[in-house]
Parts: C-alpha cells; structure tokens; sequence
C-alpha cells in the first residue's frame, strides 16, 4: 500500500473571489460584499451599495420642508428620531426660529430614548452574529418597553415622524414620565445582564479583542464617527462638541476608548447606554412648560441659501445640508450618512482576518443598509 | 510547566464565565412569570393599541351618517405621497345657492405612509388615525377606500 503524503510548500493556492450577500443574513440588509479570500483569509473587502437606493435626496427635492422628516424616517430607521430632528433643526436655523425649550427637552429625552432602542436592537444582533441566539430575545425584550413608551406619545413605533420644523408633532402623553421613569429603573437593573450574557462571555472575548483594529489615525482619514470612531480614540461626538437641543444642559461622559479592535466598539456602545440613561434621567424630571410647536406659515420658504446641520444618531454624525432657492420646495437634499463612511473603513480594518472575523467587525460597526444607500 | 497552568486556568476561567451566562438564563426558565411574550393573535380580544397609533386613516361618522369634511382638499395638499384624492361636486342649496361638497374621499392605503399630516392639517378635524393595524388583504385593490360612506352628507348646523 502506498501512502501519499501532501507537501504543504510546493501545493499552489490562488486567490478567489466570493460574494457575501446581498442576501445573507450578517449583512444586515442587502449589502454585497465582494470577498477575496485565500483560503479563509481575506484579503479584499469590495462593498457594492445601491441595492435598496430609494432616491430619498432627489425625492426631498419634490417635497415641502414639513413632509421631508417622514422620508428620513425610512434612512436609519433605528434612528428615526434622530434624523426627524436633524431636518427640523436645519429649516429651524435657516429661518431662525427659536424653539421653546420644552421642545427642545422633549427631543433631547426621545433622541436618548431612541439611542438607547437602538444600541439594544445592535447588542442582541451582534450576540446572533457571533452565533449567541439568546442575547437575540433578552434585548429585544428591552427594546420593547421604549418603542412602548413611542407608540403612545408619537403614534408610531419605528417610523416615527415626531420632530417637524417648528417643534414636535404631539405633546407628551400624559403617562410619558411616569413611563420613562419606570423603565430607567427597569433597565439600569437589566443591563449588568447584558454584561454577564455577553460581555463576559470566554467565546466572544477570544473572538473580539485585538479583531479588527483601527487606529486613531485612520479613523479620523476614513471619517469614521458615532461609538466605532470613539472606540479609536477619535472624540467625535456631535453631543458634547457642538451641542444642539438641550445637549448644552446635561453632564455627560464622552465614551472614549483607545484599543480601536472590535471589542472595544462593543464596550463603547454598551457603555453609551447607561450614559443615555444618565441623560434622560437627569430631564425627565424638568421639562419645561410651554408649547409643543411653535406656529408655523402654512408653506415654508426658507431663504436662499446653503444650510447644514450635524446630530449625533445612535450610528454616528448624521449631516443636513439643504440649498434653498427661495421656494417651497429645496433646491437639492444631501445627507451625509454615518453608515456610509462607516462602512467605507471595513476593507481596511478587515485586511487579513477570517470570513468569521469579518462578520464581527461589520456587527460592530452597526451598518443600517437604509442609511448607506439613501 | 507553567503553560500547562495557564492553559488550564483559561479552561476553568471560561468555564466560569459560561456558567454566570448561564445562570442568567436559567434564572428566567424557572421563573416563568418574568416572561414577557405576548401570545399573539390569540391574545386579540385583549389586545389594545394606543390611543394615538396610527394604523390607517380614517373618516369618523356620527349616528346620522354626517361627518365634517367640507372638501377644502387640504388633506390632498399635504399628503406627501398622494395617497389622498377628493373629488367634489357642486349642490344646490335650499337658498338657491351652489356649493362645492365632498363626493368622494379616495384614501389609497397601500401607499400611506402614516406619518399624520393629513390629519394634523385638516381644518374641520373629519380625518382620524384608525386603531386597526391588521391590514393584508388578497387584492390590492382593496387598499384604496372611499372614506366618505355613500349617502353621507356634512354636519352643517352644529358644531361637535
Ligand atoms: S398619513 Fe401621510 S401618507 Fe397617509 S394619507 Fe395622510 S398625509 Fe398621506
Ligand atoms: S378631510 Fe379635512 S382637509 Fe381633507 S378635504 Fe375634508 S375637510 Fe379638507
């Protein structure tokens, strides 16, 4: 009997190509990822983007300012807040119209609340990722006690179209604050099991720290933003350097971290959570009175101009800008999408990882497909 | 020798980690009424919306078969995906004088996007956001409603 032996030097591997997506269910949405792989190595990350492009800017160009939130509700949809406010906040510079500072707590309170929604739908996601099925039920669990408390104070429960310029679409429900006070407590006892279930957890340490890394330097050069670019070390968050709503009223810590691997993102985003908390808790007990919108003409003109303004949405900046000519409807829309620059980076933070890898460092950079394509 | 050690020691360390892990989730196996999944849609009779969900858009008529849409076409204007169509009729009135009345509200749902402000701007208040949420249907067609019913006519005198 003969026995082969296999000579591992003089065997000749070639690289390959593999399409990851747009139909597969790490992509969160359909992304296609265009792998070359060495065996199980990547060496090339190529994204394709546009397979769900809705044309939202060119849309908004048809469309009157008080109708151009509701489009934005369907960008980052786990976000929806955030990106209703960024538009309201952009036309209500551009007119210079001071809103009342109940509006403002109120938006501030919602933009916290929805973070917060947001970070559990990721937590419980990247916990399916890593192949954790159980973190899937315990943060959906969570998540749905604030898409509760939407659901009575704005009608909705994702697609919320609660910030319109001028102020907020409904006053709070009268059970708002109990409600929000009762889920504080609720959830600051919850989340130390987040860090049981997952944080701590052998298997996903092994397979997070020192995956991925992305130094301070690059995330700045890729324009990485939101909890993946402050993971870096990159202080960038909207919140703390250019305050907006009732941002300038609360104390709050910047999450920095300085290790930039995918653990490290992680940390960051479950450590924005109880900073969120922090936040509401510290307005939820002194709205102001007054008005819930201010009066507004009937048709909005803005004057001619070019405007721009930043939030910070659970993903990263999210940016206005608006060219106004005068009319009712805006010259030309652009959103300058945190999950597009976001997922710019992944080519360079997943050069020579395993297909395994990947998937972790694209769950932790939170990619919402909505939002890359627009 | 002492990476024998080490390796061990990672053992029983993760170990211990899958255990505290563990001692969450079974916490809440023997503890079933922690549990918080709602049995739906056997749990329908019980099952309420909030009042203020938005579930579709609707047109509130009273005992007399009246509602207030005087047709002004408000609705239409503000609908950001024209999902609303009013078609309106002139009338006669007792006095002789000709009036524009609604004739039909045509509220296609399938292109709602429920976002309010039809409702919001509304000036007599005859559209509401309705409570039902369990919308399929087998043919789209059904999706485009006439909200006036037939025969109805506006609230004239009175204001409610
Ligand atoms: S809810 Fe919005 S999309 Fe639906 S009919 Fe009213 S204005 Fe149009
Ligand atoms: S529903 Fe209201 S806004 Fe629409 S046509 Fe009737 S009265 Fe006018």
């Amino acid at each position: 009997m003969t026995t082969t032996t296999l000579d591992f030097d003089t065997i000749k591997t070639q690289e390959y190509l593999v399409n990851m997506g747009p139909q597969h269910p790490s992509t969160h949405g359909v992304l296609r990822l265009v792998l070359k792989l060495e065996g199980e190595i990547v060496h090339n990350v190529d994204p394709v983007v546009g397979y769900i492009h809705s044309g939202i800017e060119k849309m908004c160009e048809s469309l009157a300012y008080h109708q151009i939130p509701h489009l934005t509700d369907r960008m980052d949809y786990l976000s929806a807040h955030m990106n209703n406010e960024a538009v309201a906040l952009c036309v209500e510079n551009a007119l210079q119209i001071e809103v009342p500072d109940r509006v403002k707590v109120i938006r501030t309170i919602m933009a916290e609340l929805q973070r917060l929604a947001s970070h559990q739908l990721w937590w419980c996601v990247m916990g399916m990722d890593m192949g954790a099925l159980t973190t899937f039920f315990y943060g959906l669990r969570d998540r749905e006690l604030i898409l509760d408390i939407f659901e009575e104070t704005c009608g909705a429960r994702l697609t919320l179209n609660y910030s319109t310029p001028g102020g907020v679409m409904f006053d709070i429900h009268p059970n708002f604050q109990k409600r929000v006070k009762d889920f504080i407590k609720y959830f600051r006892a919850k989340l130390p099991e987040y860090n049981q279930l997952l944080s701590g957890n052998v298997i996903f340490r092994e397979r997070t720290i020192g995956i991925g890394h992305l130094s301070q330097k690059d995330a700045i050069a890729w324009g990485v933003t939101g909890p993946s670019g402050r993971a870096s070390g990159f202080a960038c968050d909207v919140r703390k350097h250019h305050p907006y709503s009732a941002y300038d009223r609360v104390n709050f810590n910047e999450i920095l971290r300085t290790e930039g691997d995918t653990y490290a993102r992680y940390q960051a985003r479950v450590d924005e959570m109880s900073e969120s908390l922090d936040i509401i808790g510290q307005l939820i007990d002194n709205i102001p009175e007054g008005d819930h919108q201010v009066k507004m003409k009937g048709i909005i003109k803005l004057p001619e101009g070019e405007f721009y303004q930043r939030v910070e949405t659970a993903r990263g900046e999210l940016g206005v800008f608006i060219v106004s000519d005068g009319k009712k409807n805006p010259y030309r829309v652009k959103f300058r999408s945190p999950g597009f620059s976001n997922l710019a980076a992944l080519n360079h933070m997943s050069k020579g990882v395993k297909i395994a890898d990947l998937v972790a460092i694209m769950s932790t950079l939170d990619l919402v497909i909505p939002d890359i394509d627009r | 020798m002492k990476e024998i050690i080490r390796y061990l020691n990672d053992i029983i360390k993760g170990l211990c980690t899958l255990v505290k892990g563990m001692a969450v989730t079974g916490h809440y196996f023997f503890h079933p009424k922690l549990i918080t999944t709602q049995q739906y849609p056997e749990n329908r009779a019980t099952l309420k919306m909030q009042e203020r969900f938005r579930g579709e858009v609707i047109m509130p008529h009273d005992a007399n078969n009246r509602h207030k849409c005087t047709g002004c076409g408000i609705c239409e204007m503000n609908c950001p995906n024209g999902s609303i169509e009013i078609i309106t009729r002139m009338i006669e009135t007792p006095e002789g004088k000709k009036k524009k009345v609604i004739d039909k509200h045509i509220y296609h749902l399938g292109m709602c996007t429920l976002c309010n402000l039809c409702v919001k701007a509304c000036p007599t208040g005859a559209i509401v956001m309705g409570q039902k949420f369990e919308h399929a249907v087998w043919d789209r067609s059904q999706l485009t409603k006439v909200l006036n019913q037939p025969g109805s006519e506006i609230m004239t005198d009175e204001k409610e």
